[in-house]
């Protein structure tokens, strides 16, 4: 793997795959009585937060606590950043007190990229603006595995699971991260959107594109169900909330045209009756409540694969 | 760049039981590395540690064999079902992943895990015998004895492992030996199991420079 994670791209398939068995094993910590392993400790983890988030940064803070590392918590919020300092002088401050690792969410596309220049550390992207969030599809594909490959998934991959991406694509890191990882993975991914919600040159991107939500549902083993994003929409996307939930939101009318087996994701924050309805996020089908338990498992399984060993640039 | 790698098996030290994909992995054919055990030594090595742990453990009650991987799982499992043989009840065997306890983890790349599965009833209270296929500097042992205690609390922990070359580096000692073998410190031993490697056997040989 990679020095940093930046990119869901850059993962080949033996790393993904080994980032999600390293995470089946973790996930046994959690029922142990001592939820600890002491694998980090004299490690320093920041999480450098510019951008609100509570399931991610909690997420990343639970992981590398319960790998002994020590965390830094920094919100631009309340911080020198107010004040006008740049990313690249508050991540070599951060830097200069020890930090081995900087977990980083910004509103800028590519701004963990420019802060892996700057910094000697590892540099985690913990969302990037409307680029990636790597992190969260390595959870998503961890939950897809356990759900539906089932006990004996160690090694495997997610080899002709049909996965349907839905929603606001076009704004969705989720997305984007998750289309290329999965494909990585060997499942068939779709993506739909409305027409207005659908990146330019999607067909680039390693998956399907469809306007027909209906017709996807009968043939897919996932539907995952993207956020409404309205803090980054500067236009009108679609004229109403209504003519959106109807299209294009999952409703038990829907979720019933799903295969038996079929799951139901969400990455969070949902918004109840916009894409998703409230007696399908709470159905047995949705993964929602795992996918965040999965959280904390698969970033320990980054970090102890990115800060556990020996760190020299040679290895 | 290239900072994870899996690495199969576990890797006590630098003297660990490697894995035959690996390269340099000896093959018995293979020169300089002779045979220090024949299958039917290990057989009967196996079995004397089994009567030794039942007249220890007064019948094996409470007791819970736990194997460290990767090749001391398979020593655990042939104990037990050698118990369950002579007692008629099989012992509870399981398994545990040493590597996040290890203290050479920062002296090269990340490791995968292997796998830790404890029987249902859990180890506290339990007479707990930790299984290994090789006892060298002893640090392998002792990060199993950390793992253990983020399990739970043991009534007492044992220690059965086929070979015991030597060269102690921490103060730790084995209750059940299959084979005393005096080594020197440049020489590797390697145990091969037919679970994993086609034919069970204990070669000795020089280490890799």
């Amino acid at each position: 793997m990679n020095r940093h994670l930046i990119s869901a791209g850059d993962l080949s398939r033996d790393d993904a795959v080994l980032i999600l068995d390293t995470a089946a094993e973790l996930a046994s910590v959690a029922d142990r009585p001592i939820k600890k392993l002491p694998t980090l400790r004299g490690r320093t983890v920041v999480n450098l937060f510019y951008e609100d988030s509570t399931r991610t940064r909690t997420s990343f803070e639970a992981a590398a606590k319960r790998l002994s590392a020590d965390v830094i918590n920094f919100s631009a919020k309340g911080s020198s950043v107010a004040k006008g300092e740049s990313l690249k002088d508050t991540a070599l401050t951060l830097e200069a007190m020890g930090s081995d690792a900087i977990v980083v969410r910004h509103p800028a596309s590519g701004a963990p990229r420019r802060l892996a220049d700057w910094v000697s550390g590892r540099v985690i992207n913990a969302g990037d603006g409307t680029h990636e969030h790597p992190t969260q599809a390595l959870l998503d594909a961890f939950t897809i595995r356990q759900r539906l490959v089932g006990p004996d998934q160690r090694g495997k991959a997610l080899d002709g699971v049909r996965v349907t991406i839905v929603g606001d694509v076009l704004h969705s890191r989720v997305a984007r991260s998750n289309v290329l990882l999965l494909d990585t993975l060997g499942a068939e991914v779709t993506v739909v959107a409305p027409p207005t919600l659908m990146p330019w040159a999607i067909e680039t991107w390693p998956c399907k594109a469809s306007y027909d939500f209906d017709a996807e549902l009968r043939k897919s083993d996932v539907v995952m169900m993207l956020r409404v994003q309205q803090e980054r929409m500067s236009a009108a996307f679609f004229p109403t909330v209504r003519e959106y939930r109807r299209r294009y939101g999952l409703d038990t009318g829907r979720m019933a045209l799903l295969p038996e087996h079929a799951i139901v994701m969400h990455p969070g924050p949902m918004n109840r009756g916009v894409e998703i309805a409230a007696e399908v996020a709470d159905s047995p089908r949705s993964t929602i409540v795992a996918q965040v338990a999965n959280g904390v498992t698969v970033r320990m399984a980054v970090l102890y694969l990115m800060l556990g060993g020996a760190t020299e640039e040679t290895l | 760049m290239c900072a994870m790698r899996p690495e199969p098996g576990h890797e006590p030290g630098d003297n660990g039981p490697g894995n035959l994909d690996r390269p340099g992995y000896p093959s018995p054919s293979q020169q300089g590395w002779k045979a220090v055990l024949t299958p039917e030594e290990i057989r009967r090595a196996l079995s004397r540690i089994a009567h030794e742990i039942l007249e220890r453990t007064h019948g094996g009650e409470g007791m819970v064999l736990l194997g460290i991987p990767t090749r001391g799982v398979y020593l655990a499992r042939r104990l037990a079902a050698r118990i369950g043989e002579f007692e008629g009840a099989p012992a509870p065997v399981g398994s545990l992943d040493v590597t996040m306890h290890r203290d050479d983890l920062r002296l090269r790349p990340a490791r995968a895990l292997q796998r830790t599965e404890v029987p249902p009833d859990g180890v506290d209270g339990k007479i707990v015998v930790l299984v290994d296929d090789v006892l060298f500097s002893g640090r392998t042992v002792r990060a199993a004895l950390d793992a253990l205690n983020d399990l739970g609390r043991p009534k007492s922990v044992q220690l059965a492992v086929l070979v015991d070359r030597g060269h102690r580096e921490l103060p730790i000692r084995a209750d059940y030996v299959g084979k005393n073998l005096p080594t020197a410190h440049r020489e590797a031993v390697r145990v091969l199991l037919t679970e994993l490697d086609g034919e069970d056997s204990v070669l000795l040989g020089e280490r890799d420079q």
